[in-house]
């Protein structure tokens, strides 16, 4: 893929293969064009140059109507971004009802499963702000999972948590992951990643500098962009 | 009357300003026309509107057009004006939806339509209700224009009071009723607008 934003070029030709239930990690600095890359997956953003493929679709092709795509990919955002005027229960059902026309009383059911599962169930009739941090970017991710996708884009989902609260949304990534979802994960927790990932691709520059399994990287970078990213990482007490 | 004045000026400049964001090359014509309307009844002033439209309808002596209540074009008269103004209102509303929140309803699989209609137009109303009560509180004080027409409105009705009875106290009646109206208006949509913030406040990172 290449994606500029008029003469700022910020991917200059990602290629990515990922299996299913393949879990990857992008890592990188700011401007990297890890939101960029997710965003283009999920057909927010149009390609300049290239295109993605689901299940053996082109996804990107001008007959295809991105809508209905969408509809199987579920991304996460770094700012959760609930509907601020709907209860919790019906930011999930949302979707279900309206875009997949399942039968409201089954969204409901399905959407209060979800909730049970992930221990929210007790939130389901709250706005969203009555909810922490923490608690929000887990209903988000419930919203996103509602729609039973093939992918789930993950991007910087705990870059604005508190700290303490980080580690409830961790581990509902954890258990997706184990459950054998297919994610590609934009995150600045290393050790996160170092867990979770089958592979890290450290971006820079709009390029996929290094791509490895998470023990190969960390340990053996073999690129010097990568070394030094992963020396300041290491200096800021993060690795 | 004024009321039902209210009502149709919110679903013609809901439909209007629905019309002038949209995108795509199927809806050009339509938001041309919407382009036009908006310029034309923001630019002519209201009570020349009034005017147009409650002497000259009559005057062309057609058959249903011509032959209605001055009330009624007084009515048509202001809905054709707000509604113009109105609209603009509802866009800025809008606009000032996050974008992120259009994200969010369009990743779900959500078409623009739906977006708009569940997601972004009940934040865009809640935002915009303080400009609207500006705009409705205006309304209520125009209905005394359409007493040129001959329609009996509050102001009126204590004109031609205050004529037999020979006081203004009439005027300050017709001005309590006015403030009747009002102040529990502004009340309830005070409390509507401090709800909305709070709920606005915990969905995004500003």
């Amino acid at each position: 893929m290449t994606k500029s934003f008029g003469d700022h070029e910020v991917l200059r030709g990602i290629d990515l293969v990922v299996a299913p239930s393949e879990v990857i990690c992008l890592i990188g600095a700011s401007g990297s064009g890890k939101s960029t890359l997710l965003r283009c997956v999920n057909l927010l953003e149009p390609l300049t140059a290239g295109s993605v493929w689901l299940g053996g679709q082109e996804i990107t092709a001008p007959a295809i109507d991105p809508d209905l795509v969408r509809r199987h990919i579920g991304i996460v955002f770094q700012s959760y971004n609930l509907f601020p005027h709907m209860t919790v229960l019906k930011n999930i059902t949302l979707g279900p009802v309206k875009a997949l026309r399942v039968p409201h009383a089954q969204a409901e059911g399905d959407a209060l499963a979800l909730l049970a599962r992930f221990g929210l169930a007790d939130r389901a009739g709250d706005y969203p702000d009555r909810l922490s941090g923490g608690q929000q970017q887990r209903v988000a991710m419930i919203r996103a999972l509602a729609m039973s996708p093939r992918l789930m884009l993950l991007d910087e989902v705990t870059s604005a948590l508190d700290p303490e609260l980080v580690a409830e949304v961790l581990d509902v990534i954890r258990e997706l992951a184990q459950a054998g979802m297919t994610m590609l994960i934009a995150t600045h927790e290393m050790t996160f990643a170092r867990d979770v990932a089958s592979r890290v691709a450290f971006l820079a520059d709009g390029e996929i500098v290094e791509e490895a399994p998470p023990s190969e990287l960390f340990e053996n970078p073999r690129d010097e962009r990568t070394r030094r990213f992963l020396r300041r990482i290491t200096d800021a007490g993060r690795l | 009357m004024f009321l039902a004045a209210e009502a149709i000026i919110v679903v013609l400049a809901l439909l209007l300003a629905v019309i002038r964001q949209s995108t795509g090359p199927v809806l050009l014509p339509l938001r041309v026309v919407a382009l036009g309307y908006v310029d034309v009844f923001r630019g002519v002033p209201t009570i020349l509107v009034v005017y147009a439209v409650g002497f000259g309808l009559p005057a062309l002596n057609l058959t249903v057009v011509s032959t209605q209540d001055p009330a009624v074009y007084g009515v048509l008269g202001l809905v054709l004006s707000y509604s113009a103004y109105v609209c603009e209102v509802f866009r800025a509303g809008i606009n000032s939806v996050p974008l992120a929140q259009v994200s969010a309803a369009r990743s779900l699989g959500l078409t623009q339509p739906q977006a708009m209609r569940y997601v972004i137009l009940p934040q865009a109303v809640r935002t915009v209700i303080p400009p609207l009560l500006n705009d409705f509180i205006s309304l209520q004080k125009d209905t005394a224009l359409v007493s040129v027409l001959g329609a009996i409105e509050a102001n009126r009705a204590a004109e031609i009071y205050s004529s037999t009875v020979f006081t203004y106290s009439s005027f300050v009646v017709a001005a309590l009723l006015f403030l009747i109206l009002t102040i529990p208006l502004a009340r309830f949509t005070d409390h509507l607008i401090a709800r909305d913030r709070r709920r606005r406040l915990a969905g995004a990172t500003i």
